[in-house]
């Protein structure tokens, strides 16, 4: 489920972290790990590689999460939130700008939903931008090994590009499969002849 | 106390000295400037303070508005460093324990030789140094870096660089959590206090004159409100030289010492102000020449080689286009505001804004208008150069 969000809330005082966790439940179906704890904060994070951090402005403890958000790929930093006074507005385009960190009113119950509402905005934005990115990577791994079994077919045939890529197609349309698995094959028979 | 309001964030550090004062002694003031300032909880906040506009002005760790400006971290928003705040005031301690083996293994604690304190560390603790400091992207690391790098381990992949909250930094190394940290004072004196660590070196021993913090604002500010960015400027740079003139560390100390600030013993905060350190909790002391420098030598001068400097560092270990990083990063250190402001009070400043950093050995007199300007030394403890004039 895309909407579901882990998220870690990092709160010393045991009932302000149960009022928290409780307003994240009604704000949807999240995987929710409170850490009570600051010492070895950064382990304790990254072993529940959240989609979202919840700390309490006033804690030291978020240069912590500075340093989490650059360990992981920008595309993957999770989202950490803070206290102050700002309009929901602005926290929305701030997390949609890829804000790895952004400073909202207080831990205070009623004040979540709207963050939880824009992390999930960006979530989906980036799950989306994620999808778009592993095609990306696909289409041009995709075209090497095209490239690699054209020239493969070029030197044992003595033919030319188009003409092995001619070859290549229509032997991909008499199996019924793709071009792509076509060269994949060769380029794996070649690598095993050789 | 009357004047534009004006707001400044600052970390509850030693080297916020120069707001401190230039609010207290009443430099600000005399700048038409009602000064008040924000107690920030951790670094990452204060910036986005500043880019929130919550605060006019910020103490900020040299190298964040650079990795601001290459997008490493930050709100996006461009920030100015209109002048250094201070230079020096690091110190790196160890544990308990490896200061024992360190002292089995011969080591003398003398404070002072980069090399034979990193060989000694490095033998020491073994593969998987692991060492605190405040943040991510900070003079502290950065001198970690070129310390244990340039003695020939790996960089970053042989070391373990974790940033811990300096109030957290004690708590981390008694509960084994790191072996070693490189700390704005007083939190290194407060290890050793605490009888949790022993101090291996102070900063200066690895560069002799690093740019340690920044006042910093936004560049829009900077732009639309030049001519208070140049009252702030100069209130900060009668404070410190106040800082600098004989008999006012005490005084300073006291006042820093101050609940709304440090919240902490006046003593140990003169520790760092006159660079006289206790590096074990059996109190054996060591005096150390500029250890925490505001004035002398141009300390506020925001030479642009700082940005270019900082800026080559962090391409090279993020994978950043060196040279589009280097320009950026000279763009951070505006020389040029710096300069406007201080040229009318009659401040000598170096008629330069680059400098190739690491050649001075001994104090030199530099090109200034007056030619009253001696830079201090400013060298690096492996005796390397960086040179603004080099490409990439």
């Amino acid at each position: 489920m895309p909407d579901r969000l882990t998220i870690v809330v990092v709160e010393k005082d045991r009932e302000r972290a149960l009022l928290i966790v409780e307003s994240l439940r009604a704000s949807g179906d999240h995987d929710i790990h409170v850490i009570g704890d600051e010492a070895g904060l950064a382990r304790a994070i990254s072993s529940r590689d959240p989609d979202l951090v919840l700390i309490d402005i006033a804690s030291p403890s978020r240069d912590v999460l500075e340093e989490l958000t650059l360990a992981s790929a920008p595309m993957e930093r999770p989202v950490a939130m803070f206290v102050d006074e700002s309009d929901d507005a602005l926290t929305r385009a701030a997390i949609q700008a890829g804000v790895s960190a952004y400073v909202v009113d207080g831990l205070r119950p009623a004040r979540i939903k709207p963050i939880i509402d824009a992390a999930i905005a960006r979530f989906q934005m980036f799950q989306q931008m994620r999808t778009e990115l592993v095609a990306t990577r696909r289409a041009l791994e995709e075209r090497k090994i095209i490239d690699r079994a054209k020239g493969l077919l070029m030197k044992a045939k003595g033919i030319d590009e188009d003409a092995a890529y001619a070859l290549l197609r229509r032997a991909a349309m008499d199996q019924g499969r793709r071009v792509a698995d076509v060269a994949e094959a060769i380029v794996t028979a070649a690598g095993l002849l050789s | 106390m009357s004047g534009t309001p004006l707001s400044a964030g600052f970390i509850p550090l030693v080297d916020a000295a120069p707001l401190v004062i230039a609010r207290e002694i009443g430099f600000a003031e005399e700048e038409g400037i009602a000064l008040s300032l924000v107690r920030a909880p951790s670094w990452s906040t204060l910036r986005d303070m500043v880019a929130f506009g919550q605060v006019d002005a910020a103490h900020m760790l040299s190298p964040v508005p650079v990795a601001t400006a290459l997008g490493l971290g930050g709100l996006g928003v461009r920030l100015d460093a209109v002048a250094v705040m201070s230079v020096n005031g690091n110190v790196i301690g160890v544990s308990q324990a490896l200061a024992g083996r360190l002292r089995a293994a011969g080591h003398d604690f003398g404070f002072r030789d980069a090399v034979a304190a990193g060989r000694a560390l490095v033998g020491a603790a073994g593969p998987g140094l692991r060492i605190g400091v405040p943040f991510p992207f900070s003079m502290h690391a950065e001198l970690l870096y070129c310390w244990l790098g340039a003695l020939g381990l790996r960089v970053p992949e042989e070391i373990d660089v974790r940033t811990v909250p300096p109030p957290l930094m004690a708590r981390a190394l008694a509960a084994d959590e790191i072996d070693a940290f490189c700390v704005g004072e007083p939190w290194g004196s407060i290890a050793v206090e605490e009888g949790i660590g022993e101090l291996l070196l102070p900063g200066t021993a690895i560069w002799a004159f690093a740019p340690e913090k920044v006042l910093a604002v936004r560049h829009d500010w900077s732009r639309s409100e030049p001519e208070l960015a140049a009252r702030l400027v100069r209130a900060l740079w009668r404070a410190a030289r106040w800082l600098t003139a004989p008999g006012t560390l005490s005084t300073a100390s006291e006042v820093l010492a101050r609940p709304e600030y440090l919240d902490m013993s006046a003593e140990v905060v003169e520790r760092a102000m006159t660079g006289r350190l206790s590096i074990a909790p059996q109190g054996e002391l060591r005096s150390v020449r500029r250890f925490l420098e505001f004035h002398d030598g141009a300390a506020g001068f925001p030479w642009r080689s700082y940005g270019d400097w900082i800026a080559a560092r962090l391409a090279a270990r993020t994978g950043l286009d060196r040279a589009a990083a280097r320009a950026a990063g000279k763009r951070v250190f505006r020389t040029d505001l710096y300069r406007a402001a201080l040229v009318p009070v009659g401040a000598d400043l170096p008629g330069a804004s680059e400098k190739v950093l690491g050649a001075i050995r001994v104090p030199t007199a530099v090109a200034s208008p007056k030619g009253s300007l001696i830079l201090q030394p400013d060298a690096f403890f492996d005796r390397s150069i960086f040179d603004p004039d080099t490409v990439g």
